[in-house]
């Protein structure tokens, strides 16, 4: 795998919901390398996210539990783009959830947390 | 709720068999089940069920499969249904009728769907152990179970339509089958004499014997009184285990004779043309057991069909009538098309024949036209493609000349005349009398955009199947017609279907599923990211292909590692709780007792859950994603590969112990087993594939329920073809028999790679053959007989396969970059997720589920948790 060098000392920051300021480093870009393959994380409280990058580098970051299954699998999902909105299929029972908003595109009345990304 | 005055009356219907669920459904399309009590008395110990398709039970359809009736019809509509419990008198006086069980019940209505018994002759020993008839379920399980226990030949009596499906059962049972009819040709109602010699060619080709034009005169029995042999009028005997008696049947009007009901001179209740008895308006018959007022019975499924809408209009007070029907059939008897319809016979005076004759391939086509050129009827032997156009232009004068609709393409026929030559007054589905005109309505008013839309809006094509080819095309000429794309594309991002983005793949050696999207996706999704549904699609083709369009065939490389759906992208199967299974290969079933030994060292260290699994294998749960690559680690060290449990691809050819050990054994299936499965182990394909190998006919590997499934013979090897087990089960068909080593691994080469080639995503070989055109028999053209000319590229696809072949999780275990991705979190590379945890059953593990529904969990808690499994 070749990594374009501008991007392998670079942060990706995730804010936590509630205080204005706090952003979480999370990772290198690097380990987003590879568009449509997200990965997880740990947050300070115990919950976790899932992160993906798009093809054209845009981030995305939601709650990593799938609501269906409970289990935190959803960076493991297939991304896509759906009516030109980006989404990712849960791996267990493959339900799509809006990577913006955090509504699933399957089941109007479920919705995760979706969290701000930026990297710095 | 409002109550009615008085009781509600009484309609009762006895015999529930195809024509009287018919009638139910009438009743409650015209609403009358509202309005009247409905008792329905059915003598079989189960509802109604497709009799047509009886003998489709052979290939694998249940019963339950073939049942006509729903459970929640029934319920829905209060219909009270006495299954097993036949009606044993009817008092007209009373208006009443008695059943077995001492039920009595008064009628308004009496209506009489009771069908027929098939006719046994009246020959010695008759009823001897072994001797069966053909129309119920209960016979097909007797014949079934008798034949399986030991019987070689069996001999069916009998020549026509019901006598060819029996002895297609017979032959499907493995027996050596003898048909004995006593008209000088098979079918002798449908066919004449030179169609019946086309037939006749065809099924002594399949290696049945037929004896024409002769009698049974006896059955002969051994001591123990069951059936050994058969004497016919022509002096000869033969030798048989088993008999099926499918001479005819009789229409079953003894109830009504017993209550004085007219009956006519060879049978059969007689009514008028609303299908009401002469004798009692109160009375109704329907069906086989009725002689309508064409003063015939018809034994065929659609007239039924037909009486019994008649009957449940008039009960309704609408206006309709039954006054005749036409014979028209199309049928797959042994797997040869015959079809026969109108005037089939030329009776009319001063017709003409047109006659198309191939003896060589067993086709032979004759159409009956009137002196004006009107079509009258024909018969179809060989080859029916044209049976739903011909059969609908009946009647009328055809838009091109006679000759031309009989002769094969290519010897002189111009383009095929299709379904849109029609007129729209021309009945498509003469099962439901559909019309073309009301199909199309159906599109342009009803706006239907599918043809399951459109048979749930006219029926068409819901009673014997025959004409939904016609349909479909007429379907979806409408809808093109009327400007609706018809989309057969694999997703909202490719317009293509798999083979067509297969074929793009190859030719143009495209390697990149970005570069395919941006270049051949649909407009609206170049530039996209494409969906869960084409990323692992196209990456299974780009895997299949990799070898021979230059493509890296690791799954985990590059872009390939973002198509894959997560079981590919971690080389294991993901479980409820975000654990990983672990599914090692072990070729052909046979394992030593040191890697046995390993596996469960393996399984011990890390507390993993441990599973003989259906494929002969060992399932290892509960590995989280970390934990994987320690543990492939070890295995990769003792000698196991992946046993590609998580892909689309091969999974296990199983296999029986074979010559080597088993006394019956007569190939080694074991060696062939392991072999097979080396060579095909890492074959990405549409779907995943399955094998197993038996070492004699006994068949314990159960190849017939695989993809590919092989048979060991005195001489070689059968080779049987699109089995499945899951929801749809199918027995395997077989592609070509005796084979040598060589020539059997070189036939599922190509049979493989032309599946891969040709069949939708996710679709099973099963499937695939039964959806492609020309199913087996096509299939046989390409891979045996190498129809298309591609064999040579079909070998050479698989060899390059064969040659590339790395073990997935050994490659994986030594590349740092790739094991990076086995971690749980990005962040914290050495926590576990807390909320993978297990709790103990039966002396091992199993998920947590309470813990998945709380969710999250306080750090603290969840670290410290993370250290005890
Ligand atoms: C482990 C095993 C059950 C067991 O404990 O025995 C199993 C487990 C699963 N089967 Fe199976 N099947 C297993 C043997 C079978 C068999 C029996 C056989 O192969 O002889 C069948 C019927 C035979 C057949 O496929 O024709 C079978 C028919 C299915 C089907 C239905 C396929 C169909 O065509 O209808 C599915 C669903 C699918 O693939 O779409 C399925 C899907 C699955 C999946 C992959 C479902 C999933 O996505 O989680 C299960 C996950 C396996 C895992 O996590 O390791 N499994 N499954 C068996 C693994 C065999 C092996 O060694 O590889
Ligand atoms: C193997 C096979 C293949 C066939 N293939 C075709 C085909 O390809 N095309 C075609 O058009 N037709 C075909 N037929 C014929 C078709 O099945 C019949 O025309 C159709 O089933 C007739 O329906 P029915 O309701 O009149 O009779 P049935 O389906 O026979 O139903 C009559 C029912 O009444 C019950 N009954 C009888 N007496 C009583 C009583 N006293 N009380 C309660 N219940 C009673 C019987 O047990 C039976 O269940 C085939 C038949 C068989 C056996
Ligand atoms: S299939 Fe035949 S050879 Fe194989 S174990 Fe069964 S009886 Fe023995
Ligand atoms: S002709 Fe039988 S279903 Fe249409």
């Amino acid at each position: 795998m070749t990594l374009a060098p501008e991007i392998t000392d670079l942060k990706v920051q995730l804010r936590l919901d509630g205080e204005d300021s706090s952003w979480l480093t999370v990772c290198d870009l690097s380990a987003l390398a590879v568009p449509g393959r997200g990965v997880a994380a740990l947050l300070p409280d115990g919950r976790q996210a899932a992160l993906f990058r798009d093809r054209d580098g845009r981030l995305y970051a939601v709650d990593n539990r799938d609501p269906f299954t409970g289990a935190a699998v959803l960076s493991r999902g297939l991304t896509g783009t759906h009516r030109g909105r980006p989404f990712v299929a849960s791996p267990l029972l493959k339900q799509r959830f809006d990577l913006e908003s955090g509504q699933c595109l399957d089941d109007e009345s479920v919705r995760i947390t979706a969290y701000e990304v930026r990297v710095a | 709720m409002t109550v009615p005055p008085g009781p509600a009356p009484t309609i009762v219907l006895v015999g529930h068999g195809m024509v009287g669920q018919r009638f139910l459904e009438a009743l409650a399309e015209r609403g009358l089940t509202a309005t009247h009590r409905v008792v329905v008395l059915c003598e079989e110990p189960r509802p109604a069920y497709d009799r047509v398709q009886l003998t489709s039970y052979f290939s694998g359809r249940t019963p339950e499969e073939l049942s006509l009736t729903d459970k929640e019809f029934i319920k829905e509509h209060g219909i009270e249904l006495h299954v097993g419990d036949p009606a044993e008198a009817v008092d007209r006086a009373a208006r009443r009728v008695t059943a077995r069980s001492g039920l009595v019940v008064d009628y308004d209505v009496l209506v009489l769907a009771t069908g027929s018994s098939p006719f046994v002759p009246p020959v010695p020993n008759r009823d001897a152990t072994g001797c069966f008839v053909y129309r119920t379920i209960e016979d097909v399980l007797a014949i079934e179970d008798y034949a399986r226990s030991g019987a070689r030949v069996g001999a069916v009596v009998g020549g026509g339509l019901l006598g060819l499906e029996a002895a297609g059962a017979l032959k499907g049972l493995g027996l050596d089958t003898h048909i004995v009819e006593f008209a000088p040709r098979l079918m002798p109602v449908q066919v004449d004499e030179a169609g019946g010699a086309a037939l006749l060619r065809t099924v002594e080709g399949m290696g049945l014997t037929v004896h024409t034009g002769t009698g049974t005169q006896e059955i002969v029995t051994g001591a123990d009184g069951a059936v050994t042999g058969m004497k016919l009028s022509d002096g000869s005997e033969i030798a048989t285990d088993l008999v099926v008696f499918s001479a005819g049947v009789r229409p079953r009007d003894q109830l009504a004779r017993d209550c004085g009901l007219a009956v006519g001179e060879r049978g059969g209740v007689t009514v008028d043309a609303q299908c009401r008895t002469v004798t009692d308006p109160r009375v109704f018959a329907i069906g086989e057991c009725a002689q309508a007022v064409d003063g015939r019975v018809y034994g065929l499924v659609a007239p039924g069909y037909e009486m019994a809408e008649t009957a449940a209009a008039t009960i309704a007070a609408d206006e309709a009538a039954f006054t005749g029907a036409d014979l028209s059939t199309k049928l797959k008897l042994l797997g040869v098309d015959v079809a026969s319809f109108g005037d089939a016979h030329g009776t009319a005076e001063d017709c003409l024949d047109v006659v198309y004759s191939d003896s060589r391939a067993g086709l032979y086509k004759k159409l009956v036209v009137g002196r004006d050129g009107t079509l009258l009827g024909g018969i179809l032997v060989g080859d029916a493609e044209a049976y739903g156009t011909l059969r609908a232009l009946t009647g009328s004068v055809p838009p091109v000349p006679p000759e031309q609709l009989v002769l094969p393409a290519g010897a002189g026929a111009p383009a095929q005349l299709g379904p849109s030559a029609l007129p729209d007054e021309a009945i498509v589905c003469s099962c439901h009398n559909v019309t073309k005109g009301t199909i199309r309505a159906a599109v342009t008013d009803h706006r239907c955009t599918t043809v399951p839309e459109v048979k749930k809006c006219t029926k068409a094509g819901t009673g014997c199947g025959s004409c939904v080819k016609v349909l479909t095309q007429l379907v979806n000429d409408e809808l093109e017609a009327s400007g609706v794309e018809v989309d057969k594309g694999l997703c909202g991002c490719f317009a293509q279907t798999r083979q067509e983005l297969y074929e793009t793949v190859l030719a143009l050696r495209i390697t990149s599923y970005q570069d395919l999207l941006d270049r051949y996706g649909r407009e609206e999704a170049r530039g996209g990211d494409g969906c869960e549904i084409c990323k692992p699609a196209v990456a299974s083709i780009i895997a299949s292909l990799a070898p021979s369009i230059g493509a890296d065939g690791h799954v985990l490389d590059g872009e390939q590692a973002a198509l894959q759906d997560t079981n590919d992208h971690f080389l294991a199967n993901l479980q409820k709780n975000g654990s990983y299974s672990v599914v090692p290969r072990i070729p052909g079933g046979e394992i030593s007792p040191e890697k046995l030994i390993v596996l469960g060292e393996i399984a011990r260290d890390f507390g993993l859950y441990t599973k003989i699994t259906g494929g002969q294998r060992i399932d290892m749960f509960g590995a989280r994603v970390e934990q994987l690559p320690l543990i492939w680690a070890r295995l990769v060290d003792a000698g196991f590969e992946s046993g590609h449990a998580y892909g689309k691809a091969l999974r296990t050819v199983k296999s029986c112990v074979g010559s080597t050990w088993c006394r019956y054994g007569v190939q080694d299936s074991v060696r062939m087993a392991i072999d097979l499965e080396l060579r095909y182990r890492g074959l990405r394909s549409p779907h995943k594939l399955k094998a197993a190998v038996s070492g004699c006919q006994r068949e314990c590997a159960e190849a017939r329920s695989k993809d590919f499934g092989v048979i060991a013979t005195a001489g070689g090897w059968n080779l049987y073809v699109g089995g499945n087990g899951g929801a749809t089960p199918r027995h395997a068909d077989l592609l070509a028999q005796d084979l040598s080593d060589a020539e059997l691994v070189r036939l599922i080469d190509r049979f493989l790679m032309f599946y891969i080639r040709t069949a939708d995503r996710l679709e099973r070989t099963s499937a695939w053959l039964e959806r492609i055109e020309g199913g087996l028999d096509h299939v046989r053209d390409v891979v045996v007989h190498d129809s298309l000319g591609i064999c040579d590229e079909l070998e050479e696809l698989m060899r390059a396969h064969v040659a590339h072949y790395r073990d997935e999780w050994a490659e994986t275990v030594n590349d740092p970059e790739k094991l990076a991705r086995f971690v749980s979190f990005v962040n914290a590379p050495d926590t576990p997720d807390p909320l993978v945890r297990f709790v103990p059953e039966r002396d091992q593990i199993k998920p947590d589920l309470p813990l998945l529904s709380i969710g999250v969990r306080p750090l603290e808690e969840a670290l410290e948790g993370s250290t005890q499994r």
